[in-house]
């Protein structure tokens, strides 16, 4: 299958190295701690577009990480599982076309939302896993065609070329959770929450099993295991984080279209994952991170540099093509062989740096 | 490593220009007003887009870059069309650029997703810049959202008159894109059409980037006058091409952009199908009228010929208008942006601006009304294929001629929407 | 064919009678009933007519794709960038030499040796790396588009066809009569004709030269069994070279058709290699007659929708493929592995 080649020495199973607080590294607790105090130094637009952007996407990218380097299964559909969560929280919830929007409550539409983006990728994913490998990806990008076009055409319930404006999120508690510091905090706790939720399953017997289902598909149907119901089960999965991912990224955009989820759209969110590493689950949101500021600042410095804005593609397309020609792992796996080289600088003996006389 | 650790010391450069761009204002006495430019430099538009920008600073250098005393920037924000980027920009423009007012956007869905946009951001100003969705200021326009430009179905009124008076054609068959800006731009002209007593006998919807009408093009009736095409860009094309392998049966009647720059500018025979075609829209290249050749001439003076059009576009008329719009209206508050911009908004309402495409003045939607022209699709010089202006249209407002509740009451623009027989035709 | 009659007597019942249908429906003259139903007998030869053509361009696109997958197990999602390549190339030799014809030949071989290049100095180093060729094709294909529309802009071209080629053709196939009674016949574009000939030639030169000669029985022995080619002694990183060149040139000549009948813009790159992912998904995956199926059937099934249900038309195309995938996951023709 298509990520098993990649060389997993440190990779995909690290989580299954440490549990409990412990085990965290001092790393994870300064990044945490950082994010959770970032509404003192960061602007609105900081907060709000680079961070709360970052998140949504990087929320998408995770349930497409957790198919891809848990599974196995390289899926183009995450992209439209979010869009459809999306269209279903401003079809039944409340939207600028009021003529379709139902206006249900809250707590009835967000919960819907999520069961039926989950329902959706549990049908994509009976049908995907009858296939392997390369046949995931083609059959996926197909069905996220076949949904971009289905909006487009259709206006009696996703209104069609336009699609929906004026999605907003609820206010609840007394709080507009558009206001940036709101959206901040609302984003980062379910990237949190959907992280750790993908490392819990991961450690799961469920999440063991696919991994187990990843490596030798075989050997696990042999063992007992039903090998289909395990992958369609981590598309149900995905589905639900999707879906959140979805959700935020409509209240975030205020709108949902059929260009949501449309070809670039779904290719983006593969690029997202690739970009960051697809081993481990905060690979995404390096990739997002790197995604959002690009796409954000890539004009400015074009500019500032006296270059053409106009080949913005061109470089974001060269650079895509040296990370997967040189590093197949991402910005991660980028990172880890930096450390590794800077494990070897160190004397084995005293772990002090090595002097240059015994280099 | 490498690649990203340069893009991320491009990013801090970018960052520490833009601080170093508004320590020098702050010197200033009074300080500059930033416009942002939300224009699509990405995708289909690309060439239009640019054009617009060029035509910003066409209209920015008539005063100097200064009003009122104040300087004026701008700072463009590139879109690839799709509603999402649009929102996105329009916001790192407000939040990041700080700028006090925005200038754009360019497309028809675009524009319907700014004006949601706009109801956040109450006190700071929109002026479009060639969105012609007629949602952008029909259905719950925002209240500080400005319109210089005519919409979809205002460009394609005055046509159907033209086809039925000088033309004689009374029957007629329609394939249109199947999507807002084909619906709405079909309603212009189907309103006026069938008001006029004329007959639509079939309509046909054709989904965007279906390239192979083969199939369209055997089904359209003989029994009639003329067929109405209400397409654009590489569907126009692929339709023609096909129409003239099928041996090209009757006349031909266009959309607003069936044959804009786009179509007429492809390389290829299949645009020929178009000659003799009549078509309307909000400009007129060969228009007689003082006002458009004094601008067609600062426009070629202003870049050289390499870097410009022949004649602006579309686009860049719709930007230069926008453009010179926010320099009277600031002229008429001298400049005053305070209160929420509540003086700036009130005086561009009641502007009634000189524009080259002749008077502009703003509804109660603040949604123009103005000119529409009808042109004829010609053979030029050298084999190319020009628009000739055959007729003008002046006052052409929101509601087609109708009242708003009788606009209202006839609904939305949609794939059956206008009732032909209710409006007197058949 | 005598082996599938007998395996399966119900399926071939179906298909002649389908067939027969098909015939009766072009041949004779239709009842007000049949019109009731199906419309104007012109509209739907044309839809049929249309969609056989249209089969022929996407076949044209999908057997190089098809036949690389095969081979090489190497995917390919810049394999539309060739194809709007090869029309872009198409147009400016046909634009200097003034000739249609010429145009072929010479935009096989530049975008058979641009692939020549894309396998050598790409596909070798990752071979059986799928995720890594899909994600490095998919770059490709990001730059190419960017590079092409620096190069030739937004707008859209056309090839202009061949002065004999212009215009219709009246076919002896009667759709109705006119007011006076007289028969009228059909008439259909002759450039569209002269494509549906031209795939049917190059298709079968494929076949021959896979089922009749050495390379075509090194290519097959490559398909079925690489391991073992290669153990034999075969070089056969040279065919993989020589299939990957043909599969290119062909899909650049499928953008000089797609060129002449419809039109080439920034685009249309990402819309042909769809059209390919689901002809050879709909077909099978490797298999040349597969790959004719199936883009017989989705060139059918496009016009055919766009002439009783337009709005939905493009949706179409994907369902077929999703029905295939769910009762015949190796497609139509595929072989099961």
């Amino acid at each position: 299958m298509a990520v098993n080649e990649a060389p997993r020495a440190n990779g995909v199973d690290a989580p299954l190295a440490g549990s409990g607080f412990a085990r965290v590294s001092a790393a994870y607790w300064a990044v945490g701690f950082i994010l959770l105090i970032m509404p003192v130094f960061a602007g609105n637009f900081w907060l709000f577009q680079i961070f709360g952007w970052s998140f949504c996407l990087g929320i998408i990218a995770l349930s497409l990480m957790f198919l891809a380097g848990y599974g196995g299964m390289v899926s183009l559909v995450q992209m439209t599982v979010a869009a459809l969560a999306g269209y279903a929280v401003a079809i039944l919830g409340t939207s600028g076309v009021q003529q379709i929007s139902l206006g249900m409550p809250w707590w009835l539409y967000i919960p819907l939302a999520i069961i039926i983006a989950a329902v959706f990728a549990t049908l994509v994913g009976a049908l995907a896993v009858r296939t392997e490998g390369i046949y995931t990806i083609m059959i996926t990008l197909a069905i996220a065609s076949a949904f971009f076009y289905f909006t487009r055409q259709n206006y009696d319930i996703f209104n069609g070329y336009n699609g929906f404006n004026f999605v907003v999120p609820p206010r609840l508690f007394g709080v507009d959770w558009r206001q940036p510091t709101a959206f901040y905090y609302l984003s980062l706790g379910m990237a949190v929450l959907c992280y750790l939720a993908v490392l819990y399953v991961a450690r799961s017997p469920f999440g063991l099993a696919l991994q187990g289902v990843r490596d030798n598909p075989r050997r696990m149907a042999a063992m007992g295991f039903n090998v289909t119901a395990h992958r369609i089960a981590a598309y149900a999965f995905s589905g639900v984080i999707a879906a959140i991912g979805g959700i935020l990224l409509v209240w975030q955009n205020t709108q949902v279209a059929p260009f949501t989820a449309g070809i670039p759209a779904v290719i983006d969110i593969l690029i997202i994952a690739v970009i960051g590493g697809l081993r481990r689950p905060i690979g995404p949101f390096v990739g997002a991170f790197i995604y959002v500021l690009l796409s954000t600042f890539s004009p400015d410095v074009l500019s500032s540099f006296g270059l053409s804005t106009e080949r913005f593609k061109l470089l974001v397309g060269l650079g895509f093509l040296a990370v997967v020609f040189f590093s197949p792992d991402g910005a991660l796996g980028l990172w880890d062989r930096w450390r590794e080289r800077q494990r070897k600088n160190l004397d084995p003996l005293t772990g002090q740096p090595r002097t240059a006389g015994t280099a | 490593m490498n690649w990203t650790k340069r893009s991320l010391l491009g990013l801090a450069g970018a960052f520490a220009l833009s601080w170093g761009l508004s320590a020098p204002a702050a010197a200033q006495q009074q300080p500059p007003i930033r416009i942002g430019i939300l224009v699509a430099l990405e995708g289909a538009f690309a060439a239009g887009g640019r054009d617009a920008v060029r035509n910003v600073e066409l209209a920015l250098r008539q005063v100097n870059h200064t009003v009122a005393g104040r300087r004026i920037e701008t700072i463009v924000a590139p879109t690839d069309t799709r509603p999402d980027t649009a929102v996105r920009q329009a916001r790192k423009l407000i939040e990041q650029d700080r700028v006090d007012f925005i200038i754009g956007p360019l497309s028809g869905s675009e524009g319907i997703a700014i004006r949601d946009y706009a109801k956040t951001i109450p006190d700071r100003t929109i002026i479009n810049g060639i969105s012609g969705a007629l949602e952008m200021t029909w259905v719950d326009p925002a209240p500080n959202v400005f319109r210089f430009n005519l919409d979809g179905a205002q460009w394609g009124s005055g046509l159907g008159t033209y086809v039925v008076r000088n033309k004689g054609w009374r029957r007629i068959a329609t394939v249109s894109a199947d999507y807002s800006f084909g619906y709405t731009n079909f309603l212009g002209f189907a309103v006026d059409f069938c008001r006029a007593g004329g007959t639509i006998v079939q309509r046909f919807w054709v989904p965007l980037g279906a390239a192979d009408f083969g199939g369209v093009i055997a089904q359209l009736p003989d029994n009639v006058d003329a067929i109405y095409l209400g397409m654009g860009g590489t569907d126009a094309i692929n339709f023609l091409n096909q129409w003239q392998q099928a041996g090209a049966g009757t006349r031909l009647i266009g959309g607003t952009i069936m044959a804009d720059q786009t179509v007429l500018s492809a390389r290829g025979r299949a645009k020929d199908a178009l000659i003799g075609t009549p078509t309307s829209g909000p400009l007129a290249e060969d228009n007689p009228d003082p006002a458009w050749q004094n601008y067609v001439r600062l426009y070629r003076e202003a870049f050289p010929a390499n870097e410009r059009f022949n004649s602006p576009s579309l686009f860049g008329v719709g930007y230069f208008i926008a453009t010179s719009a926010a320099i009277a209206g600031l002229n008429a508050v001298n400049g005053d942006l305070s209160d929420g911009q509540r003086r700036f908004n009130a005086a561009l309402s009641s502007l009634k601006l000189a524009t080259p495409l002749g008077e502009v003045s703003l509804n109660e939607n603040r949604q123009a009304t103005g000119t529409v022209f009808v042109n004829e699709v010609a053979e030029g010089p050298g084999g190319t294929l020009v628009n000739r202006m055959v007729a003008r249209v002046d006052g052409v407002n929101q509601t087609l001629g109708m009242t708003a509740e009788q606009f209202r009451a006839m609904g939305l623009p949609s794939r059956t929407n206008p009732d032909c027989r209710a409006l007197g035709g058949g | 064919m005598t082996e599938f009659t007998r395996r399966h007597p119900l399926w071939s019942l179906i298909i002649v009678v389908l067939v027969a249908l098909l015939l009766w429906l072009i041949l004779a003259p239709w009842t007000p009933g049949v019109e009731a139903v199906l419309g104007r007998k012109r509209v739907f030869l044309n839809a049929i007519f249309g969609g056989l053509t249209l089969g022929a361009l996407y076949f044209l696109v999908a057997s190089g794709f098809t036949l690389i997958f095969g081979l090489m197990r190497n995917v390919n999602l810049a394999h539309g960038s060739l194809y709007l390549l090869g029309g872009y190339i198409g147009y400016v030799v046909s634009n200097v030499t003034g000739e249609w014809w010429i145009t072929l030949p010479v935009v096989f071989i530049v975008v058979a040796l641009l692939g020549l290049l894309l396998q050598h100095q790409v596909f070798r180093r990752m071979e059986g790396q799928e995720l890594r060729q899909t994600m490095v094709t998919i770059g490709l294909s990001v730059v190419l588009a960017d590079l092409m529309l620096w190069v030739w802009g937004g707008q859209s071209y056309t090839l202009q066809t061949p002065q004999w080629l212009t215009g219709p053709a009246t076919l002896p196939i009667v759709v109705g009569t006119d007011r006076s009674g007289n028969p009228v016949y059909m008439r259909f574009p002759q450039v569209r004709i002269a494509i549906l000939v031209m795939a049917i030639i190059i298709g079968v030169g494929m076949w021959l030269v896979l089922n009749r000669t050495r390379l075509g029985m090194l290519i097959r022995a490559g398909v079925d069994d690489r391991e073992m080619l290669t153990a034999s002694g075969v070089r056969i990183h040279h065919v993989f070279l020589a299939v990957f060149g043909f599969g290119a040139g062909l899909a650049g000549i499928a953008g000089v058709v797609g060129g002449t009948f419809q039109s080439l813009a920034p685009g249309e790159d990402t819309r042909f290699l769809l059209a390919s992912l689901v002809v050879v998904i709909v077909g099978g995956m490797g298999s040349i007659p597969g790959a004719a199926l199936g883009a017989l059937i989705i060139g059918l099934v496009e016009q055919i929708g766009l002439v009783y249900a337009p709005t939905y038309s493009v949706v179409f195309t994907f369902l077929i493929m999703a029905l295939v995938l769910a009762f015949r996951p190796q497609g139509l023709m595929g072989s099961r592995r």
